[in-house]
């Protein structure tokens, strides 16, 4: 008789997939008018899953035959991932009401990706990855297009849908390449085998690690995989969009450092190359493409672009202090979007969302509060010190220079002054131009989010420390 | 082994021939029915291999369920299909070349290098050995207990599909009349029979 593999390091996803498959049950008798409260019981399994993400095993352990790891990255992700989506959760609820979206699959179905993206950061093999994967993934296309009887938002699924099973695909073929040149589709069996090659590894390999590579960079939307971006943050119903630029990109990026610093770790002179070109174009093109942007949801999606060519920059370095500084950049990029999209999301007249950046006008003379909000999310994301996103910049350049890396810190340093230009001008529209109408005042749960997320960017200089030491543990979980 | 290398030919050149029709066919109904007989040949294939359940599995899952699906939507849909594939055939010379292009440059690449070793070895003695076990007796032993995490997280991606299946495309409507079956019990003869009297003569 077979044992029972270790449970123990996969509790917080077990724990997730049961109270899916619960909350399924549940909606599915009490019907739509259950949202509000399985919303809320999401959040509380969500935190019930960070408890025992904290309490559990962070040594390196493996499970399912080596197929699942809980190392101290994988625990600082997850409890990233975990953050983003309770809080955006918590942020739909008032969007769903407004407009007559309140059906029970919505948490859950953010709650099944969420499972997924934590199994994509836990993976230790090539077959669990791409699960994890796909079930974030499919999760992602119901979202996108889950305001079905909106043309744009059906549009932005079906995008989002083709390209991403067309990424899967060439990702699938790059593993398949893999597993055929190393013998084996285990994280530590691939390292070892392209680490006993004598002549550095096969061109198969590095064949399959460039479509790997490829299939990876259009998960986290670089550049020149990022087309889908714009217009799927453009259709996908706000409250889903702010979704998708926190926790899935936190997952892909963790899942997109696993695979390069863990199987091909001993290849990061020949990946190292490709990821310096998706950083660079990002940056420039993030920088760029933002600038003739109307529509505030578009403009944020190039500047997530933009964003992630930075934290590419961390992963370009592929040296220790590369991937603290990229976990980093990772935490506070979270709270900065975190904080800019609920505003973004509170940016309502009566109860129809408005999207264009002139809507913001005067924001200042009508709602103080909020617009000194945005002040700090746009100064923060723009790199103005001495907010949080300067020293998220800051470490990874720091890291980039270090590894030698002057031309891409150099096309960085640039690109970030370009895209503050886009970035100021909302700060400008709010303090120096005549006042819109006004915004419906944001309800509690909202406003408690951004004054927390606008407190945390503004206050993180004075104590950074313990996230530098937290970043540091888990990135030199990778190099063991 | 002579016999087993023809019925390879034969089951490889129908699977290929059909294949080519599925997508050239003018009626989607024959292109239906070839996509059947593909499905068929590669269960042969599967068997010449010596994969008798997978054999199995591809006849009753997508000849049984996944054809006859298409055959219906096929049949029970109004959808042009001629003046969907139009000018599909046209691109195929571009397309093909494309392809086989492609194919010549990986081949150059990759060609001139051996497989590892390792994974040899993995195809040559699988785990466990067919000689002991059965197919399908070796599949479950393997799906339940090395890949049972992959097997699980596959169910759940399924699940996904069908939640996302009823989101995206179920719609309440209203005004219509459901058989409610606790209702129909739990009616009592003082509701369902009503007594008249009826004089003689007067109708009712």
């Amino acid at each position: 008789m077979a044992e029972l593999p270790n449970l123990i390091p996969a509790i917080p996803e077990l724990l997730l997939a049961a109270s899916a498959l619960v909350l399924l049950l549940f909606g599915a008798f009490r019907g739509d008018t259950s949202t509000r409260t399985i919303s809320w019981a999401t959040v509380g399994v969500m935190a019930l899953a960070a408890v025992f993400i904290i309490s559990g095993p962070s040594d390196g352990v493996q499970t399912f035959a080596g197929m699942f790891v809980a190392d101290g990255f994988g625990v600082f992700m997850k409890l990233l991932i975990l953050l983003g989506s309770g809080l955006t959760i918590i942020l739909s609820l008032g969007y769903l009401r407004d407009h007559g979206m309140e059906r029970f699959e919505y948490p859950i179905l953010i709650l099944l990706a969420t499972l997924g993206m934590m199994m994509m950061v836990a993976a230790a093999d090539l077959i669990s990855l791409y699960v994890g994967l796909e079930l974030q993934s499919l999760s992602l296309y119901v979202l996108a297009s889950f305001r079905r009887d909106s043309e744009r938002s059906t549009e932005a699924g079906l995008k989002y849908f083709v390209l991403g099973a067309l990424a899967s695909g060439i990702l699938l073929y790059g593993a398949s390449l893999v597993y055929g040149f190393t013998g084996s589709t285990n994280f530590d069996a691939i390292a070892a085998n392209i680490a006993a090659q004598e002549h550095g590894a096969s061109v198969g390999v590095l064949f399959g690690l460039a479509f790997l590579t490829a299939g990876l960079a259009f998960k986290v939307a670089a550049v020149p995989f990022h087309m889908w971006t714009p217009d799927v943050y453009e259709g996908a119903p706000t409250p889903v969009t702010a979704f998708f630029s926190v926790a899935p990109k936190i997952a892909a990026f963790a899942l997109f450092v696993r695979v390069m610093m863990g199987p091909f770790g001993g290849l990061a002179a020949d990946w190292s190359q490709i990821i310096v070109v998706l950083s660079a174009t990002s940056m420039v093109l993030g920088a760029f493409a933002a600038i003739g942007q109307r529509n505030i949801k578009r403009m944020m999606a190039y500047s997530s672009i933009g964003l992630i060519g930075f934290a590419l920059m961390g992963l370009a370095a592929a040296t220790p202090e590369g991937i603290q500084g990229l976990i980093l950049y990772m935490t506070l990029y979270l709270a900065m979007n975190i904080g800019a999209w609920a505003i973004i999301l509170n940016m309502r007249r009566g109860s129809s969302l408005v999207e264009n950046i002139d809507d913001l006008s005067g924001l200042a003379k009508n709602q103080p509060m909020m617009a000194a909000a945005m002040a700090i999310f746009m100064f923060s994301l723009a790199g103005i010190p001495p907010l949080a996103g300067f020293f998220a910049k800051f470490y990874v350049l720091l890291a980039a220079l270090d590894a030698g890396l002057y031309t891409l810190a150099v096309i960085g340093v640039l690109s970030a002054v370009v895209g503050s230009f886009y970035y100021l001008r909302i700060i400008k529209l709010m303090y120096f131009d005549e006042p819109a109408e006004k915004f419906t005042a944001p309800t509690r749960e909202v406003g408690l989010i951004i004054t927390a997320a606008a407190v945390f960017t503004l206050l993180f200089f004075l104590f950074p420390a313990p996230f530098v030491a937290e970043a540091e543990l888990a990135a030199n979980a990778l190099f063991r | 082994m002579i016999i087993q290398t023809i019925a390879f030919y034969v089951f490889a050149a129908f699977v290929v021939g059909s294949a080519f029709m599925v997508i050239s066919a003018r009626n989607p109904v024959h292109s239906v029915l070839f996509l059947i007989l593909a499905f068929f040949n590669s269960a042969g294939l599967f068997v010449l291999l010596g994969a008798e359940f997978l054999a199995m599995i591809l006849v009753i899952v997508y000849v049984g369920a996944v054809a006859v699906l298409f055959l219906f939507v096929v049949m029970m849909l109004d959808i042009n299909f001629v003046r969907l594939r139009e000018g599909f055939l046209q691109y195929l010379p571009i397309g093909a070349s494309v392809g086989l292009l492609l194919l010549v440059e990986m081949i150059l690449v990759v060609g001139v290098l051996a497989t590892s070793p390792d994974t040899v070895a993995v195809a040559a003695a699988p785990t466990p050995d067919i000689t002991v076990v059965s197919n399908t007796e070796a599949l479950g032993a393997l799906l339940y207990t090395k890949y049972v995490y992959l097997f699980q997280s596959a169910g759940l991606i399924l699940l996904v599909a069908m939640i996302g299946a009823i989101v995206l495309a179920h719609r309440v409507r209203p005004g219509v009349r459901k058989q409610s079956i606790s209702a129909q019990v739990s009616r009592t003869r003082a509701e369902g029979v009503e007594l008249k009297k009826v004089k003689t003569g007067d109708g009712i």
